[in-house]
């Protein structure tokens, strides 16, 4: 501030603004940020537009030959009887309540082992970072299915503790849990939000703990649950909309058929299959919406519970 | 790679560590047995990775029956093999995606790092509207964009092209990438831009002479996240390149399980150990990026 002050001192008087142009100057000023901003405002047309044209599109019956026809609500009412649509509804919120939790308490529990005083935490950070980049892939989704596969190492190792092999991929009770598992397995990215969120706690609240005898658990729950609350929760809320919008694992996993018995037919799957197989245009967008007020709404669940647990006076 | 880069505050803020532990009563056993955990659970993890790679060198019949990382007899004919399995061979897919990706990365870094410095420094009407919308599009789900988009596309002639994966890249659309330049642009100085004003530098001059050679992590971070999503990007692909020409690494490879051959694991697994190989080399050369960037902003 005061820099910037004595800087304007000694201005040569050409550069100060003079005050009768400030209305121009504001234009000009203007005009540069739009400018800069111009790829910007052109992408946003293509965000905008798409947006409301799918709100619109949902109430209507459209096969990309014929034009939409408007139907009122009964994209909505035929979802509630569709049998398919429950399905990967259940798929989803099961594949999401479980492993979203799951991967992010394997996370927490990673990063806070790699905390403080360990050596050769570049290694480990990498070892259990790289999964998290590859788990989208179709490679490592295949090479899943093998893994899993009735003579996979999975199997194999589990006959080892006289485990019966089972069909993971095969088998609609098993074949979600390999996903899941799959989704375990990439919990580097959130790992390394921890890691970075656990760096900030000051050394000294733990001191002060030690000094008053605070137990190893306490401390857990006195000073580091409070402090990461804040990066516990956006990891929450990243992941949960992640999650929610499954499309690859369930697609490779199976053929692109969501089998078997529609045990792995993610949402979005199911979407893909109506719009893009079926053509069923409207129908399509009438649960795109429906997802993303689901989605909204969890987001917001999320938002008002933080109000009880997510600590920000530190 | 990493333990030799660490510079001298790294090293002091480790044995600051090491006393604190010490003080926290961990013994020398059980900062061991954590040693013992996490090596576990390494290689755990990495244990699917390594039969990938083992089995890729396997003949077909000793994939399933073999389970030792060490091939009992070696195939490396695997990766000539599924060099040409499929209709085109997959040179031609490799050199698909990396004309995607490349162009990917150049739209990114051209058409983010325009938008950044227009919201990071400059100041002008609705700025701050545009903001809160731009990081409103970080959160929304872009399967809601999905059919009218495809619609376009089909509509301006771009199906079975590669230009709805490439323009959107040269629009801003992806709003991770720019909120993460803001970040870093605001940590920049602002006396290095009335420097430059008073030196007689439009925005523009400051944006290219000053700004951009000073954003260069921010920028290594962008091309790499843009780098192993693209490279991985499997459904824009999918839902918009039918003809097998065209295919990207992804969609050559489903084809392998997708066709007959349930039987010819060792030339599939030769391809995906390639497909994954770059993004594990860009994973070693860029660690340090990619770690910064996701604790900045939380990108996966």
């Amino acid at each position: 501030m005061t820099a910037s002050a004595a800087e304007a001192a000694v201005m040569p008087e050409a550069v100060r603004p003079p005050a009768p142009l400030r209305g121009r100057r504001r234009a000009r000023r203007d005009r540069a940020g739009y400018l800069f901003l111009l790829p910007w405002f052109i992408g946003m047309l293509f965000t905008i537009v798409p947006f409301f044209a799918s709100l619109y599109l949902a109430f209507t019956d459209y096969d990309l030959l014929t034009p939409p026809e408007w139907i009122g609500l009964e994209n909505f009412t035929a979802m509630f009887s569709d049998p398919a649509l429950l399905q990967s509804l259940k798929v989803t919120f099961v594949y999401t309540f479980v492993s979203v939790p799951l991967s992010l308490a394997a996370a927490l529990g990673v990063a806070m082992m790699l905390n403080r005083g360990i050596r050769g935490l570049p290694w480990y950070r990498a070892v259990f970072y790289l999964p998290s980049l590859l788990g989208a892939s179709v490679a490592v989704v295949l090479l899943w299915r093998y893994v899993f596969g009735l003579d996979g190492i999975v199997n194999a190792f589990l006959g080892r503790f006289g485990v019966e092999a089972i069909a993971w991929t095969s088998d609609p009770d098993y074949a979600l849990t390999t996903l899941i598992i799959l989704h375990i397995w990439t919990f580097g990215s959130p790992m390394v939000i921890f890691l970075a969120g656990l760096r900030q706690i000051p050394v000294m609240y733990y001191e002060a703990a030690a000094v008053d005898g605070a137990s190893r658990w306490r401390r857990f729950r006195s000073i580091t649950l409070p402090l990461l609350s804040p990066i516990i929760f956006f990891n929450l809320i990243q992941s949960l909309i992640a999650s929610f919008q499954t499309f690859t694992q369930g697609f490779v996993m199976n053929n692109g058929g969501g089998g078997p018995a529609n045990s792995t037919l993610f949402y979005n799957l199911y979407l893909y299959q109506q719009g893009f197989n079926q053509f069923n245009m409207g129908y399509a967008s009438a649960m795109a919406w429906t997802l993303l007020v689901i989605i909204a709404a969890f987001t917001a669940l999320t938002f008002i519970s933080a109000k009880y647990w997510v600590n920000y006076d530190n | 790679m990493s333990t030799t880069m660490q510079s001298p505050r790294q090293q002091a803020g480790r044995e600051d560590d090491d006393a604190l532990v010490e003080r926290f009563g961990s013994s020398r056993r059980s900062r061991f047995s954590r040693h013992v955990i996490l090596c576990a659970i390494g290689l755990f993890m990495m244990y699917p990775l390594m039969w990938l790679v083992s089995s890729s060198l396997k003949p077909n019949g000793l994939i399933f029956s073999d389970l030792s990382l060490w091939p009992a007899a070696w195939h490396p004919a695997n990766y000539t093999e599924g060099w040409t399995a499929l209709e085109y061979d997959f040179g031609v897919y490799f050199s698909n995606s990396l004309v995607i990706v490349v162009l990917s990365i150049i739209g990114n870094l051209f058409s983010c790092s325009l938008a950044a410095y227009g919201f990071a420094r400059l100041d002008f009407t609705g700025r701050k509207l545009f903001f809160a919308l731009m990081l409103g599009t970080m959160m929304l789900p872009g399967h809601v964009l999905l059919i009218p988009q495809y619609i376009l596309f089909a509509k301006l002639g771009w199906l079975n092209t590669y230009y709805p994966l490439l323009v959107p890249n040269f629009l801003a659309t992806n709003a991770f990438y720019i909120f993460l330049m803001v970040q870093f642009m605001r940590s920049l100085p602002t006396e290095l831009d009335d420097a430059a004003r008073i030196d007689g530098c439009g925005p523009f001059r400051t944006f290219w002479s000053i700004i951009l050679p000073l954003c260069r992590p921010a920028f290594a971070t962008t091309a790499i996240f843009t780098f192993i999503s693209v490279w991985n990007e499997f459904f824009g692909p999918l839902l918009y390149l039918t003809d097998p020409e065209l295919y990207t690494v992804p969609l050559a490879l489903r084809q392998f399980v997708d066709s007959e051959g349930q039987s010819a694991w060792g030339p599939m697994f030769a391809m995906s150990v390639l497909s994954l190989a770059p993004i594990i080399g860009f994973f070693i050369a860029g660690q340090k990026y990619l770690v910064k960037g996701i604790a900045t902003t939380g990108l996966k």
